[in-house]
C-alpha cells in the first residue's frame, strides 16, 4: 500500500537577490512500512522536500499524497525529526515528549499512556522528571523520536536527524530507531549526508542530482541476512557495492 | 552534571578551603572600606577638616534616623516605594504586552520602528513639565514619568529576546501543527523568562530614576522630595539621610527580584 505520493513537486525560492529553483519534477513514493532515505549533494533541496511533505512549505508546482489525501498544511500523519533534538530545557522529559499531544490538544489519558509505555520500552522511564541538561546526546535523541512517535504519525521524516551525534552514540542510535521503527511498523523517509547510514538502514535509496533537485535514480537495497539491522549490514559483503554504486552516483568532485 | 564522590579528596578540601578563603578576603575588604570610608568623615568633620553644614557626618546622619518618625522619613519611604512598584508593575506588564503585539505583527512592528528609535533616544526628563500640566502635579505625574522612562526599554528589550528565540524551536513546534498562539505561549515566552528577568532588573532601577526625577518636580511627597527640600533649607543631613536610604531601597527592590527570578526558575526546573 502506498502511503506517500510526490507528483512533480518542484520549489522556487524567491528573494530580493533573484530566484533560485531548488526542486525540479520531483516523483516518487514511499510504500507501507518501508524505510527510504534520501542522498544528495549538499544543497540540492533535501531539506526543502521534506517541508514540503511535511506541509511546512507550499510547493511551487506539483502535489503531495498522503494516504490518498492531498496536503495542504501540517498533518498529524506525519512526525518530522530536526537534525537537533530541540528538547525545550524547561521542561521535564516526560513534558517534552507530551509536547506535540499537547499541541495537537490530544492529552488523554489514552495517549498519555501510550507515550508513557514508549518511554518505559526504549528506556528512558526512570529520567522522566529529569531535564533535558541531565541526559546524554544519545538519549536526548530518543526522547526527541518518543515525541515524535507520541502523536501516532504514519510516517516518519527524518532530517539528518542523528549528525548532531558523535560517530559511537550515532551508531547505537541508528540501531535504536532502526528497531524502535520496525516494531511499530512505521513508514520513514529520512535525508542523509551519509551513504553508510542510508545503506545500513533503508529498504530504498532516492540520490537526488545537484541543485535543482531531480530524481537521479531510485536503488531497491536488500542484504542476505535473517534479522537485517544496521549494525549488521555495515560488515556485510554487499555493503561496500552499494557504497561504489552510490557514491559514484553522487558525482563527488574534490 | 558532576558526581560528588562520597568522600572528599584532599585536593578538593584543599580546592574547597582556598576559595572559601579567597570569598572571605574580598568580603573583608569590602567591609573595611566602607567603616574606613565612614571613619574618615566622621572624625575629619570631629577635626573641623571639612564643612559638616556642607558634607553632613555620619553621626548627624544617625542623629537624622533617630528621629524617623518626627521628620516623617518612613512616609515618604513608604510613598517613593509605592510610586517606583506602581510605576514597575505597570512598565513591564505594558512593556511585554506591547512586545508581544510587535512579535507578532511584523508590519506594526516595521511601521513603529523609526518612533520607538527616537523614544528611546529621547530623554524622558526632557517631559516632565508637560507630564505635569497634562495628569496633575501629584503621584499619578510621577507614575507616568517612572513609566516614561522604564517603557520604551523594556519593549526593546523584550521584542529583542523574543525575535532570537531558537528559531529550530519553533520550527519543532511548527512540525506539530502549533498555531502562532502556541508558538508564543509553549516556546518564546517560557524560552525568554531569562530576558524578562533582566528586562525587570533593569526595570526596577529605570522606574526608581522616573520616580525621583518626578517628586523632584512635583515636589509634595517621597524620598526625591526630601532630598530637593533638603537642599533648599539646607538641611545636608536630611539630603544625605534621605541619599543613604534610597540606596538601600534601590537594592533591596533589586533583590527582591533576583530573589523572585530565583524562585521562577527553580520552578522551571533550570
Ligand atoms: N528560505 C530560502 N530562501 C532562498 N533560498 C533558499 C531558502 N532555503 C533554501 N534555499 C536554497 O535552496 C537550496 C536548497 O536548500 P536545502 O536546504 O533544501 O538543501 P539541502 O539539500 O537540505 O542542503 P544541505 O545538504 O546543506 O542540508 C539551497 O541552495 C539553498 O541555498
Ligand atoms: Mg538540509
Amino acid at each position: 500500500m502506498e502511503v506517500l505520493k510526490v507528483s512533480g513537486i518542484g520549489e522556487k525560492y524567491q528573494s530580493q537577490n533573484g530566484e533560485v529553483t531548488a526542486l525540479s519534477n520531483i516523483n516518487f513514493s514511499v510504500e507501507q512500512g518501508e524505510f527510504m532515505s534520501i542522498v544528495g549533494p549538499s544543497g540540492c533541496g533535501k531539506s526543502t522536500l521534506l517541508s514540503i511533505i511535511a506541509g511546512l512549505l507550499k510547493p511551487t508546482e506539483g502535489t503531495i499524497t498522503l494516504n490518498g489525501k492531498l496536503v495542504s498544511g501540517v498533518s498529524p500523519q506525519v512526525g518530522y525529526m530536526l537534525q537537533r533534538d530541540n528538547l525545550l530545557e524547561w521542561r521535564t522529559i516526560l513534558k517534552n515528549i507530551l509536547f506535540g499531544l499537547e499541541i495537537q490538544k490530544k492529552l488523554t489519558p489514552e495517549n498519555i499512556a501510550y507515550a508513557e509505555h514508549l518511554l518505559k520500552t526504549y528506556g528512558l522511564y526512570e529520567f522522566k522528571d529529569k531535564y533535558p541538561s541531565q541526559l546524554s546526546g544519545g538519549m536526548r535523541q530518543r526522547a526527541a523520536l518518543i515525541r515524535t512517535l507520541a502523536t501516532n504519525p504514519d510516517m516518519l521524516l527524518l532530517d539528518e536527524a542523528f549528525s548532531a551525534l558523535d560517530f559511537q552514540t550515532r551508531l547505537a542510535v541508528t540501531d535504536d530507531v532502526y528497531t524502535i521503527l520496525k516494531k511499530e511498523n512505521k513508514t520513514a523517509l529520512m535525508v542523509t549526508h551519509d551513504i553508510p547510514e542510508s545503506i545500513s538502514m533503508s529498504d530504498r535509496i532516492l540520490v537526488l542530482t545537484r541543485r535543482p533537485g531531480t530524481v537521479r535514480n531510485i536503488h531497491t537495497i536488500t542484504f542476505d541476512m535473517e534479522q537485517r539491522t544496521p549494525l549488521a549490514c555495515r560488515s556485510h559483503i554487499q555493503f561496500n557495492t552499494y557504497f561504489n554504486t552510490i557514491w559514484n552516483e553522487l558525482d563527488v568532485h574534490v | 552534571m558532576y558526581n560528588e564522590p562520597q568522600t572528599i579528596s584532599k585536593e578538593r578540601q584543599l580546592y574547597l578551603k582556598r576559595q572559601k578563603r579567597g570569598k572571605q578576603k574580598v568580603l573583608f575588604w569590602q567591609i573595611a572600606i566602607l567603616v574606613l570610608f565612614l571613619a574618615v568623615w566622621e572624625i575629619a568633620g570631629q577635626l573641623g577638616w571639612i564643612d559638616t553644614f556642607i558634607l553632613s557626618q555620619p553621626s548627624r546622619i544617625l542623629h537624622t534616623y533617630a528621629n524617623l518618625t518626627q521628620n516623617g522619613i518612613l512616609e515618604h519611604i513608604g510613598v517613593t516605594v509605592y510610586e517606583t512598584l506602581v510605576g514597575f508593575v505597570l512598565g513591564a506588564a505594558l512593556g511585554t504586552l506591547l512586545a508581544i503585539v510587535l512579535w507578532w505583527s511584523g508590519f506594526i512592528s516595521k511601521v513603529s520602528e523609526p518612533y520607538l528609535v527616537v523614544l528611546n533616544s529621547l530623554p524622558k526628563i526632557a517631559l516632565g513639565p508637560v507630564i505635569i500640566i497634562w495628569v496633575g502635579a501629584g503621584t499619578s505625574a510621577i507614575i507616568v514619568m517612572a513609566l516614561a522612562i522604564s517603557l520604551i526599554v523594556t519593549v526593546l528589550e523584550m521584542l529583542n529576546g523574543f525575535r532570537s528565540t531558537n528559531r529550530e524551536h519553533i520550527k519543532m513546534a511548527r512540525t506539530f501543527g502549533a498555531s502562532k498562539h502556541q508558538i508564543f505561549t509553549k516556546i518564546v515566552f517560557p524560552g525568554n523568562i531569562k530576558t524578562l528577568f533582566n528586562s525587570l532588573k533593569i526595570n526596577i532601577g529605570l522606574s526608581l530614576v522616573g520616580v525621583i526625577a518626578g517628586e523632584f518636580l512635583v515636589s509634595k511627597a517621597g524620598l526625591g522630595y526630601l532630598i530637593v527640600y533638603g537642599g533648599q533649607v539646607f538641611k545636608l543631613d536630611l539630603v544625605m539621610g534621605s541619599v543613604i536610604i534610597l540606596s538601600v531601597v534601590a537594592a533591596l527592590m533589586y533583590e527582591a527580584v533576583v530573589l523572585l527570578e530565583k524562585a521562577v526558575t527553580r520552578h522551571y526546573g533550570r
